[in-house]
Parts: structure tokens; sequence; C-alpha cells
């Protein structure tokens, strides 16, 4: 059966790649040519070499309560999802400029903290966040850095008006989907790679590796730099090996560490070796169990201390999540004013924190218009879609928020934008959203271009986290511009 | 490089090499069964004594059909030592260290886990000659993706004390499932049906064609000497426990003839002890007795080399 592209109907929705039924958007029109050219069922054939290939390579991720076992591979679209060259310009500004104002927070937050005592966010609000953490009051990372590899949730509403959805500032994931889809799509699409200049995207662990050395104190001729891992039942323990095997570091886990004399290192078969800067997929909480959770087994005790006094780095350094608490969030908008003297260029969603009074009756009382998000919850659990629940679970979620307002915010239910998407043998529009990945190095930002597209593969959905059946698509931000 | 990582890599190869035997003892019992004399009783049991797990079989199965037999040994996931089980751990440890392997190794260990899984699923027991061919030939992939892929550096060297040190141990057990096969039956020894039992024995070591070569006739002690003592056949004991030897000097730079750590001074003596020793002196002493201390000796290198590299001890 041939994909009939003339019956897809972008309807209500902003689309991605039709700006009306029939119409291609400019930027998308010779991809949908091409498509069209296909032979019948040539699509749907290329979809399952492109899963086949994600199987054998062991592109997979770990599903904590999935009894079928433990590993699944991340369903994967192959109509990609199409970025211009002026979109993407603005974006990328917008991004750099975002995560300048967060990164200045969090210095601030754990020095001065002026913009607290100049009255324009409130003590309550950062000192309440878990993700505040007073040990780490008074460090100064190198070339005060706190944040280096930000992967910032982004959507689009009706009108295809970019949001910023969340900073993950932590340990985001998702970048090795973005790499392995493009090298799977260039080997299933080759012909068209050739007539669309699409930007690479497989510079970035040259870019994440520079990123990280910047971190070594400055006289080491050859420091080494390591990845931290849970472990292979961490969800994205795929990722994890596989930004070590592109760097060409070693990827560890804590047991492979410890800290003598002074320092951290590892444990080699030829004994005892140094380590100079950790990119650590480890939870702030998990890091060393004598400062934080003592009963942590996957960190290394004593770091901190090692930290603390300068002879290992770490990235994104300990505290970061302060600045992506979902109530903390909402004065983003504010830092940026006040830090860099400048109007955002990407908007937040409008917000409601739960904590203020007036802002949680008007929750309370719209209950089945909002998303409800715990404010430090991620994956897509503990949040509420209004729109979708019932009576008995919008009671408990009342509850909730009326035992925990702080805990608590809620956002319009934003529509999110569309791509066509392959459900069995034709394209149906799918919801999706964009997570770029940021790296800042003190001198230089980079935002690398695209991103994780990721789509909510049930219809009418916009739930498209991979824990909540989700999958991705390959994001082409294109070249050159438009006239 | 991490002993974590050195262990893993070890292990690896291990369990890829453990597999590759299990398919290979399973086959040289289906060969010769197919050719006993009609009337006489199938032997599945010795498979299940070689393993040296012959306690958890009769506790779980009971009697030693071929249909059980097969299954403990090929699809029982709850059997550590089977194919499935084995596969799973290879592909485990695989994971642990994609990072230092080579793409094309993770790759060839996950699609043979992926075959083998597919045909546990399927049940494929008709197939089973084609299975355990399949299992072989998915082995030597490995090893030659391995080989050809992986800089030769410490970790390979540790995989090949792996590989190596697996497949000694299972060509000990190999010869041991015709000393078991002849045990009730004495009588047989000399006879053609005697002859094609070894024929089988050495097919199912791939020692065939490499020992009609170099011994011509079909005996015991000739094919026992060949499976031992050759120094040229990538199967015997003493040919894979020399090049054992060579990687774990590689490892420490220490010149072979000295040693610096327990397991070199364990390995070292096993090889000398081979190197000086007669096939007339095995048989004096008993084959079965042989091979058993020979079990135990490879064993207690293994054992020092995890105490000597990989060990995690707490500071």
């Amino acid at each position: 059966m041939a994909v009939q592209w003339d019956l897809y109907n972008p309807e209500d929705f902003y689309d991605e790649l039709f700006s009306a039924k029939g119409q291609p958007r400019q930027s998308a029109a010779a991809l949908i040519k091409w498509m069209q050219g296909l032979r019948p069922d040539e699509l749907q054939q290329h979809r399952e070499t492109a899963q086949i290939a994600l199987l054998k390579l062991g592109v997979t991720f770990s599903v904590y309560s999935d009894n079928q076992g433990i590993e699944r591979v991340f369903p994967f679209d192959i109509i990609p999802r199409i970025i211009s060259a002026q979109e993407w310009q603005t974006l990328e500004g917008g991004l750099k400029q975002r995560i300048q104002a967060l990164n200045l927070f969090l210095n601030d937050m754990y020095g001065e903290q002026r913009i607290l005592n100049d009255g324009k966010i409130p003590h309550e609000v950062v000192f309440s966040a878990t993700g505040f953490l007073k040990p780490c009051i008074g460090l100064k990372p190198p070339s005060d850095v706190w944040c280096h590899i930000t992967g910032t949730d982004l959507v689009r509403d009706r009108e295809g008006q970019w949001y910023v959805l969340e900073d993950n500032l932590r340990v985001p994931s998702g970048i090795s989907y973005v790499l392995e889809n493009r090298r799977v799509m260039k080997s299933t699409f080759p012909a068209i790679f050739q007539t669309l200049a699409i930007q690479p995207v497989d510079d970035y662990p040259s870019h994440l590796l520079e990123t990280l050395l910047n971190l070594a104190p400055p006289q080491l001729p050859d420091p080494t730099v390591v990845v931290l891992t849970p472990g292979i039942y961490n969800s994205a323990y795929f990722e994890h090996s596989f930004l070590a095997q592109q760097m060409g570091v070693e990827l560890v886990e804590g047991r492979d560490l410890v800290v003598v004399d002074g320092y951290l290192q590892m444990r080699t078969t030829q004994g005892l070796r140094r380590v100079d800067v950790v990119y650590r997929r480890v939870d702030d909480d998990f890091l060393d169990p004598h400062v934080f959770r003592p009963d942590s087994l996957l960190g290394v005790p004593g770091l901190m201390d090692v930290y603390r006094q300068g002879r290992v780095a770490l990235a994104n350094a300990p505290g970061t999540g302060v600045a992506d608490d979902k109530v903390v969030y909402a004065y983003v908008p504010e830092m940026i004013r006040y830090y860099l003297g400048e109007e955002p260029i990407l908007s937040n969603v409008p917000t409601y924190l739960c904590w203020q009074e007036k802002d949680r009756n008007h929750v309370l009382n719209n209950l089945e218009k909002l998303v409800v998000k715990a404010a430090n919850e991620s994956g897509g659990y503990g949040m509420l879609v209004g729109s979708s629940s019932t009576e008995v679970e919008r009671a408990e979620f009342a509850e909730r928020i009326k035992a925990n307002p702080r805990n608590y915010i809620a956002q319009p239910i934003l529509c999110l934008s569309r791509v066509p998407t392959l459900i069995d043998h034709q394209v149906e529009g799918r919801h999706v959203d964009l997570r770029p990945y940021i790296l800042h190095r003190g001198d230089d930002i980079y935002v690398h271009p695209g991103g994780l597209t990721r789509v909510a593969l049930r219809k009418g959905s916009l739930v498209v986290n991979s824990s909540q059946g989700g999958g991705s698509k390959d994001t082409w931000v294109l070249n050159h511009f438009h006239e | 490089m991490l002993s974590r990582v050195a262990d893993s890599i070890y292990w690896l190869n291990r369990y890829i090499e453990r597999a590759e035997n299990i398919a290979r003892f399973v086959d040289v019992n289906l060969n010769s069964m197919l050719d006993m004399p009609p009337g006489v009783t199938q032997q599945w049991e010795p498979l299940v004594i070689t393993t040296g797990d012959r306690d958890v079989f009769q506790e779980r199965y009971g009697e030693a059909t071929s249909d059980n037999v097969i299954h403990f040994l090929t699809f029982d996931s709850n059997y550590p030592n089977s194919i499935l089980s084995v596969l799973q751990l290879a592909r485990e440890n695989a994971r642990s260290v994609r990072e230092v392997i080579s793409s094309e190794m993770w790759e060839e260990v996950n699609q043979f886990f992926l075959m083998v899984k597919e045909a546990s699923q399927a049940g494929a027991l008709g197939t089973l000659p084609d299975f355990c061919t399949q299992v072989k030939l998915a082995s030597h992939r490995f090893a030659g993706v391995m080989d050809a892929t992986m800089t030769h550096n410490e970790g390979w060297h540790f995989g090949q004390l792996g590989r190596l040190l697996e497949r000694a141990d299972k060509t000990t057990r190999i010869l041991d499932v015709k000393y078991f096969v002849l045990l009730p039956s004495v009588q047989w020894v000399g006879t053609p049906l005697d002859q094609i039992q070894w024929m089988a024995l050495l097919k199912s070591a791939s020692a065939y064609e490499m020992y009609r070569k170099s011994q011509h006739r079909i005996t015991p002690n000739g094919v026992a000497e060949f499976l031992i003592l050759n120094r040229q056949f990538p199967r015997s004991i003493h040919f894979c426990l020399a090049q054992a030897e060579q990687s774990l000097h590689q490892i420490t730079s220490t010149p072979r003839g000295t040693w610096c750590n327990p397991a070199e001074r364990a390995l070292g003596r096993l090889c000398s002890q081979l190197g000086y020793l007669t096939i007339e002196d095995v048989f004096e002493n008993g084959l079965h007795e042989f091979l058993n201390q020979m079990q135990i000796e490879i064993n207690q290198v293994g054992n020092q080399i995890s105490k000597t590299f990989c060990a995690v001890e707490p500071v």
C-alpha cells in the first residue's frame, strides 16, 4: 500500500511539515516530494530496516516497571522533523541567552544571593527547592560555570509560537538517540541527504569532550576525563556508554572510584590512577554519601571534599537542580532581565504557582483545563493532564496540591504542534516536542543544531516521554536561508 | 585499564567460548548416538556428568532423557550454564564495557544473543544440529571480529585469557565425554563402534581433519595426545595454556620463565608440566584422573587471575 500524502490533513493543529492539506511548508517541500516518489510500501520497509538496525545496535532504554524485560528499543519514526535556518537562528539565540542567565543565577544562589536580596525572587522559593543544596554554598566551580550540559525542552502551540517547557540542568538524556537516529536515517535515505543541506550532528562528542577537557586544572598536560554512570540498570545506560565510547574516555561506576591521598582515583589493573574531570550522570543526591544521601552506593565517599579543593572537576556541578525546579522556572524571564538587562527571546509557558493563594485557587477551580506538574519530578511522572483525567484523579490531585502547595505548578494545556508520522501504513499527525542540547564553556556557549524530537505515538496524546510510550524522530536543521 | 572492565572482557570471552563448547558437547553426543547399533540405550547422562552440574540436573529433571538433557544444556534459563544463560551473561558483560570493546564486537554479541533467544522461543529441538552449527559459527565470528577490530592491548589480552582458559577446560570435558560413554561397556574398546565414537569426538572438537593429517590412524592414545599435548592444534590443552601464558605476560611485561604474581606462577607451572609430559604418562595414571586434575588446576589459574587483577578490594 502506498502512503497517500494527498490525504494527509494537518487539521486544526500547527503542523511542522505542512501549512495546509496538500501544501508542504517551503522547508519541507523537497522532502515531501521525494517521499511521494517512493514505491508503494517502500516507506514501511525503510521503517522496518531502521528499527531492526536500532535493535541490532542495541540502541535501547530501560524501563523500571516493565515485566517484559528491562530493555526496549526507543520507537523511531522515519519521517523527520524539519526546522528552517531562520527559525533555528532565533532558537539558538534564545537558548544561549537563557543558559547564560541560568548560570549567573546558580552562581548567585551559591554565592551572594543578590537576586533574592533585591526582591526579584522570593527567598522561600529558592530555600524550599529540593535541588537547592546547602553543602554547595560557597563553591567556586572553574570559570564560574555550573551547568555545562543542558537539555532544554521546547514546544510550539497551535499558532506555531515557541515556548520553553522546562530546563534540564541536572543530567539531561537523549543526545545519543539524536546521533544514532541520524546514523540510521543516513543509511536509510542516503539520497535525500545529498540534495538537502542538513546541518550535520556527528561532532557533538568532540564538542562535549572539549567542554570537559576545559574544566581540568590548567597545568595538566593530559587530563583524565571519565563518565560516571549508575550502572547497566539505569534507564539511560546506553547513552552513558555511548558518550564514553564516542569520546574515547573511561566509563566508570562508583565502585571503580576511590578517594586516596586527596585525589579522586580509579582502580585499574595496574593500580590506582588519578581522575581529573568527571562527567557525572548520577544525580546530586547520590554523588557522595558523606555529604548527601548516606545510603548511596552509586557515588564516591569523599568526592565532594576533593571537588571543593579544586582537585577534580564535575560536570554538571552539584546543586544545579535548584534552577530546574518547576517553580523556580517561572522566574527565568526575571533572571534574564536582572542579570543580562535583556528581554527574553524565548517565552515561558504561563505558569500558576500553587504556593500563591490566588494562583492555587485558580488551579483548583480549573483543573480540567490545566496540566499540573510536581515541581521535582521528570519523565512524565507526577503529572495530571486535566483534559484527559477522570474526576477521581482530579480530586486526588486537588488533595495533593492542598497538602503540599509548594510542590505543584499548573500550566494551560498547550496544543503541541504535530508532525506527519507513519502509523499503520499511513501518515497521521502526532504531537512533538524538542530538546536541544547546549554546552556552556564559560567563554563560549554552543547549541547543538537540532536536538531530540520526541513524538507522542498514541493518537491525540500530548505525553512524549519514552517511559510513557513516546518515540523519537530525526530533527533536521536546514543550512540555507529561504528568501 | 579499569579492573572491572578487565574482568568483564575476560568473562565476556569465557561465556562466548562456553556457549560454543556446550554446542560441541551436544553435537558430539548427537553424532555418536546416531551411529549406535539398534538396541543400545542412548546415553545422555555422561553429558550432564561432564558439566559438573549433575546434582542440579537430577534435582530438577530426574531422568536423563535426550530431551531433558538437551533442554537443560541449551535453553534452560534457570540453569546458569545453559547456552541461553551464558549468552545472556556474555551480553550483559559486553553491555557493561561497550565503550571499550569495538562496536562490531558488541553488535556480534547482541545478534548472537538475539539468535539464541529466538531459537529458544521457537523450541528448535528438531533443528538441533543446525542450531549447534550456528552457535559455533557465531562464536568464531565473535573471536574473528575481536581479533580484527580491537586493539591488541591489555583488554584484548584479558579477553584472550578468558577464551583460552575456557577452551582448555572444555577440551578436557569433551575428552571426558568419551570416557563416560565408554564406561559401562569396556568390551567395546577397539571395536568399530569405538572408532566411530573417537571420530565423532574429534569432529566435535573440529579436530578430525587436522588429526588425520598429523596422526593418520585413530587410536585412543593418538586422539588423547592430539587434544592434550599437540603444540600446534588450537584446541589442544597445551596450545591453549601456552597462548594464555603469553597473553598473561603481555599484560604484566614480566619475561616468560619468571613470575611476579601467583597467576603467572600457577599458569607457568602448568605449562611446563604439559611441556614435558608424554601421553604414556597420562594413561599410566588414568586419563579420567588426569583430566580431572587438569580441570582443578585450570580453575585455580582462573581464580588467581581474578585475585591478582580484578579483585575490587575496599581501600
